[in-house]
């Protein structure tokens, strides 16, 4: 089969086979062999980046005592996958007490962190009185920080210091996500909004009954973003909790894992305990997840252009 | 949307559009006074749901409402934003305030109220310090190293994502190179001890076939290139993204005519992609040249036992161990204060010369 007359070269067959056909213009070159080569080979060295290293610590954190012994540490594929690991952290109060702490300040921080932007971003999405000001007052937060020490001596001043709230509280208000909410809230049409308050609605419940149920899209992804800020959040944790009682699972991993203090029986309170490396692995594991489940629904809204309109601004 | 390429904000009552927006705008905007805006909507809301049919046709100016009035028809409002402006004061605005401690020498049994002012005190103390000295060496040589090669790799992701990609494989490759970016970063760093770190995946192969263990993670010499290869995992996925929503905004039919006119697939890419690109590649360049001082703090405090303050000693994490674990903290403010001016002017600075070469820089699109 000659090239001239197919429109379709051998290794383009096979690509559109695996992957699907892919959208090409009448005036588009057919791929170059070595030009696609170095494409799949550039995405797939990224993927396999990606992929493996998490693949290693979900495998390894799941395997056997034996076949860790015999692999001298890390494991592919679990030949005998067993939940110990699991079962002993989960047992421990060191890590079960840290993953209570995340959730609390993920879960209350999102709730609170939502309510705070939507108001904000509602009210400033129409001219109100004072609302220039008020913009301008967030926006000069993008563009500088006041600085980690005085904002410890805040949290100080506030009380806070040793306290889930100054995990919660510094951190309801991002002006990136009220940028993006508030264009959200902007392009609703201005007609709704009309006619609710010719019907005698009041700026709150315009706000309750109209602007909400049209914005779940929005909310649900800036809510994602709070949520993923939360759980992740290590340096607040670092800096305002001295308390290893109160902290989060960000600073056990930081502990065990990153600065290897050993996680014996003993600092975890349990009695026996399962090879100290799958239960750091179980540890990297319990703070992935929650990351990874809620990921496709963050991707989701990707698609939607909800992130890339606000980012072009 | 239409107004999200307006690059004049509404204002209360009447358009009063933002500083930095050009002086053209401005006046059209306040040419168009009452025109059907967002503002007429309220208006006629407020003036008690009289005139639904005027708020659609573009009215005569009207004469703005008192304060009185105004205050009355806006109170919700102005409730709605309470929580938000507290947030904001307690934890933006005080805290700017207290950076007078810069100037002091503030002990923690002391009230900032009672702090002797020291006048430029600490900043020629921190001039004098070596370790400040160290700390913005390695923040200036990781920042140049990260602008010279991580800023690139998003564009070339992006290129080769667009360019070939189908829909399926696109969809599949974007959910895995985003999904980094969602990582905290000791996560992160976890993941990369690992894989790279002593006792790592990596090494344990090496060791398997009869090598030695490379320090990896510990080896000061190195470091540099560590952080860079850290941060391109992270987010060099995630950076794509802003360059996809740039090229899918590029005409097909520019490519269509100058792949008529004979262009190749490289001469497209140069003299259609990347010209199409400019404004975002210059509006990132200005924000990072503008961050070039805040190279990554958790990064930095994460590895700095594992390599040494030498190689991991970066302004942020000085201001840490200076003020708070070293209790000077009117030395750690002053460091804090002065990379914050020092990062606002940069930031300016190249705003400026952004409009200078004809770009739009960060504000004029902004924000919406």
């Amino acid at each position: 089969m000659s090239p001239r007359t197919s429109a379709t070269s051998v290794h383009e067959r096979l690509w559109g086979w695996a992957f699907g056909r892919s959208e090409r213009a009448a005036w588009m070159e057919r791929p170059s062999l070595p030009l696609t080569g170095m494409k799949i080979l550039v995405i797939g060295l990224v993927s396999i980046s990606i992929i493996v290293p998490m693949l290693i610590v979900v495998s390894t954190s799941f395997a056997s005592e034996e076949q860790l012994r015999e692999a001298g540490g890390y494991v592919l594929f679990p030949t005998d996958p067993t939940l110990e690991a699991y079962r002993t952290i989960f047992a421990s109060p060191l890590v079960f007490r840290a993953l209570g702490v995340s959730v609390f300040v993920t879960v209350v921080g999102t709730v609170l962190a939502l309510a705070v932007t939507i108001c904000m971003a509602y009210a400033l999405s129409r001219p109100v009185i004072g609302g220039r000001f008020m913009l301008m007052a967030i926006i000069v937060t993008m563009f500088f920080s006041p600085g980690l020490i005085p904002m410890y001596l805040m949290i100080k001043q506030l009380h806070l210091l040793n306290t889930v709230w100054s995990l919660i509280l510094p951190g309801l208000f991002a002006a990136f996500n009220f940028i993006v909410m508030r264009s959200f809230f902007m392009g609703i049409p201005r007609e709704l909004l009309e006619s609710a308050r010719i019907d005698g609605a009041s700026d709150i419940s315009i706000l309750v009954r109209i602007v909400l149920p049209l914005s779940k899209a929005v909310i649900a992804v800036i809510g994602l973003f709070y949520a993923v800020g939360f759980w992740n959040s290590f340096f607040t944790a670092m800096l305002y909790i001295s308390d290893q009682t109160l902290w989060p699972i960000q600073l056990i991993l930081r502990s065990y894992v990153i600065q290897g203090t050993s996680l014996t029986a003993d600092s975890l309170g349990v009695s026996q305990a399962p090879p100290p490396q799958s239960i750091k692995m179980a540890v990297v594991v319990v703070a992935l997840a929650p990351i990874v489940l809620v990921y496709p629904f963050l991707q989701k809204y990707f698609s939607k252009g909800v992130i890339t309109g606000a980012i072009k601004g | 949307m239409s107004t999200e390429r307006d690059p004049a904000p509404p204002g209360p009552g009447g358009p009063a559009p933002g500083g930095p927006a050009p002086a053209g705008a401005r006046d059209a905007a306040r040419q168009a006074a009452a025109a059907p805006g967002r503002g007429t909507a309220r208006d006629t809301g407020a003036a008690g749901g009289t005139g639904a049919a005027g708020a659609s046709a573009a009215l005569p100016r009207r004469p703005r409402a008192g304060l009185r009035t105004r205050l009355r028809r806006d109170w919700q409002m102005l409730l709605l934003m309470v929580p938000g402006a507290l947030c904001l004061l307690l934890f933006f605005y005080v805290p700017i305030l207290g950076n007078v401690i810069a100037f002091q020498d503030y002990q923690p049994y002391l009230t900032i109220w009672e702090a002797p002012f020291v006048g430029l005190q600490n900043f020629t103390d921190l001039v004098d310090d070596d370790r400040f000295g160290l700390a913005l060496r390695n923040t200036l040589v990781l920042a140049g190293l990260q602008l010279l090669l991580f800023f690139p790799l998003p564009i070339l992701l992006a290129l080769i994502v667009d360019s070939m990609m189908t829909p399926r494989l696109r969809r599949a490759f974007q959910s895995i190179v985003y999904l980094p970016h969602f990582l905290s970063w000791v996560l992160v760093i976890a993941l990369f001890h690992q894989v790279l770190g002593g006792a790592g995946f990596i090494n344990q192969m090496i060791v398997r076939f009869g090598g030695e263990a490379i320090g990896f993670m510990t080896n000061p010499d190195t470091f540099p290139l560590l952080v860079v290869l850290e941060v391109a995992w992270k987010d060099a996925g995630w950076g794509m993204i802003i360059f996809l929503a740039a090229l899918a905004a590029i005409d097909p039919a520019l490519y269509e005519s100058a792949a008529a006119d004979g262009a190749g697939r490289f001469r497209r890419i140069w003299h259609i992609t990347l010209p199409g690109m400019r404004p975002v590649i210059v509006l990132l360049l200005i924000l990072n040249l503008g961050s070039i001082l805040t190279v990554g703090f958790e990064q930095f405090i994460l590895q700095r036992d594992a390599v040494g303050a030498d190689a991991a000693e970066v302004l942020d994490t000085y201001a840490y161990y200076t003020g708070v674990i070293g209790g000077s903290w009117s030395m750690g403010a002053a460091a804090g204060l002065a990379k914050g001016v020092v990062g606002t002017v940069l930031i300016l600075a190249a705003n400026k010369i952004a409009h200078l070469l004809g770009e739009d820089g960060i504000y004029r699109g902004r924000p919406s």
